[in-house]
């Protein structure tokens, strides 16, 4: 009887060990990062800056400095409040300790250099399909900001979603799953990259399972207001009637059709798609014309 | 140059023609108010976002005409219709406007100030071509946003 015990008892210990071991937070080729940070071009790494949206979330409460990322904006959500970090490149209170492929292990994988998973607040999830020299591009570029002394506040989250190495089985289920639409011409390839990826505009736009999981067979269909009021409006054709031109030109002025203007975070966004291309933000509006096939 | 003075009538037989109108039906008044306001500026901004756009060929004198209305409504004083006690949480049916527009720490009128500058920044280059309109219609468009961000609540 004592053997079965402890047989069982070994298995399930096997069992626990083998499921930490698929759920271990995930790191990034060394190799291949060195590569691209030989390579890396700041220009193009401000353009990616804009497009992911970096300072939307990172900059402090109401600031209008775009680029001084000392982090402080509180996030609610059903799971807790989550508080945005310094990611300035200050050498301590930021992560101006880091390396590349910290960084890359952090945007593509949500693994800490520390080497535990971070929360997806932080849109790993879409920004895992990033190329790697997107990634090396972005990092030289943040090196070039302003570096801020502000600590980072703590978050607020309560038992169960305090246990970070659960979020390993999460990060199993909902992170990294691929593209979601498919893109038959180079402008829609561009546009998928720019909204699945970088822009991570699914992360608000699409409503969310039980889990927190994106529901990618409801995807772009609009979802409630992740800080609390109203809805984020649905994007498919069904729902949007928008020309393509309308909403390029909504991505670089703020104005809809009617010319009303964009409101709550919106804004945010638009500050960050109105500093791309004309062809970037023509190439978005052929994706959200093109979604719900 | 005689159209600025006659923008600026036609403003203010609007805006007392709104005073009178809202006063004898339904609704507040000081919301109607700001809706006719915000109206006047969308009207203005569609013509020339048309020509921005690339929708309606671009008239120098059509555009100069909507930028000067654009800058005399943002001159209008607007004290008599933000009232304390119309906010989306006192009249949650008919008012957008989020009660920290009048709580401590408001930068709505900071931001007013804003518009109008940029209203007259773009009234003051509109007929000078394309680009140059359309450009500076870009500081315009931030003012709404900022307002907008902060201080309208989404539609649910």
């Amino acid at each position: 009887m004592l053997r079965v015990i402890l047989t069982l008892a070994g298995l399930g210990l096997a069992g626990l060990a083998a499921g930490l071991w698929i759920t271990r937070p995930m790191t990034v080729d060394v190799v291949e990062f060195a590569l691209a940070e030989f390579e890396a071009d700041v220009a193009r790494g401000e353009t990616i800056y804009w497009a992911a949206g970096c300072a939307s979330c990172h900059v402090a409460p109401d600031s209008e400095d775009k680029l001084l990322l000392s982090g402080g904006q509180r996030f609610e959500t059903e799971f807790g409040a989550f508080v945005a970090p310094n990611i300035s490149p200050h050498p301590d209170a930021g992560i101006g300790g880091w390396t590349l492929t910290d960084f890359a292990s952090a945007i593509k994988h949500g693994t800490s250099p520390e080497g535990q998973h971070y929360y997806p607040v932080f849109p790993y999830a879409s920004y895992a399909q990033m190329t790697s020299v997107d990634i090396a591009d972005l990092w030289a570029f943040m090196l070039t900001l302003p570096p801020s002394d502000q600590p980072n506040v703590p978050h607020e989250v309560g038992f169960p979603f305090n246990i970070r190495l659960s979020l390993g089985g999460w990060k199993l289920l909902y992170a990294d799953t691929g593209w979601v639409q498919p893109a038959e011409t180079e402008q829609l390839e561009r546009g998928r990259y720019l909204v699945e990826a970088l822009s991570h505009c699914g992360e608000c736009h699409t409503p969310r399972n039980a889990f927190g999981g994106l529901d990618h067979d409801r995807w772009m269909t609009g979802a409630p207001n992740p800080s609390g009021k109203g809805d984020v409006p649905g994007l498919t054709p069904s729902q949007l009637t928008w020309s393509a031109q309308d909403i390029a030109y909504y991505l670089e002025s703020g104005f809809t059709p009617d010319f009303d203007s964009a409101g709550g975070k919106m804004v945010d966004v638009i500050e960050n798609t109105g500093r791309l291309s004309a062809e970037d933000r023509n190439a978005i509006a052929a994706y959200i014309k093109a979604l719900g096939r | 140059m005689i159209r600025k003075p006659l923008a600026l009538g036609l403003v203010a037989v609007l805006a007392l023609s709104g005073a009178a109108y809202s006063g004898g039906h339904g609704g507040n008044p000081a919301v109607k108010a700001r809706k006719a306001h915000m109206q006047l500026y969308s009207f203005n901004l569609g013509t020339l976002g048309a020509m921005a756009k690339g929708e309606v060929e671009y008239d120098a004198e059509t555009a100069s005409t909507a930028a000067n209305n654009l800058a005399a409504v943002s001159q209008l004083s607007q004290r008599g219709y933000w009232l304390p006690g119309t906010s989306s949480d006192d009249l949650p049916d008919e008012s957008r406007a989020l009660p920290a527009l009048w709580q401590e720490g408001s930068k709505a009128g900071e931001i007013g100030g804003k518009f109008a500058e940029a209203a007259a920044a773009l009234a003051a280059v509109a007929g000078d071509g394309k680009d140059a309109m359309a450009a500076a219609m870009g500081p315009v468009g931030k003012a709404c946003g900022d307002c907008h961000e902060a201080y309208r609540k989404p539609r649910n």
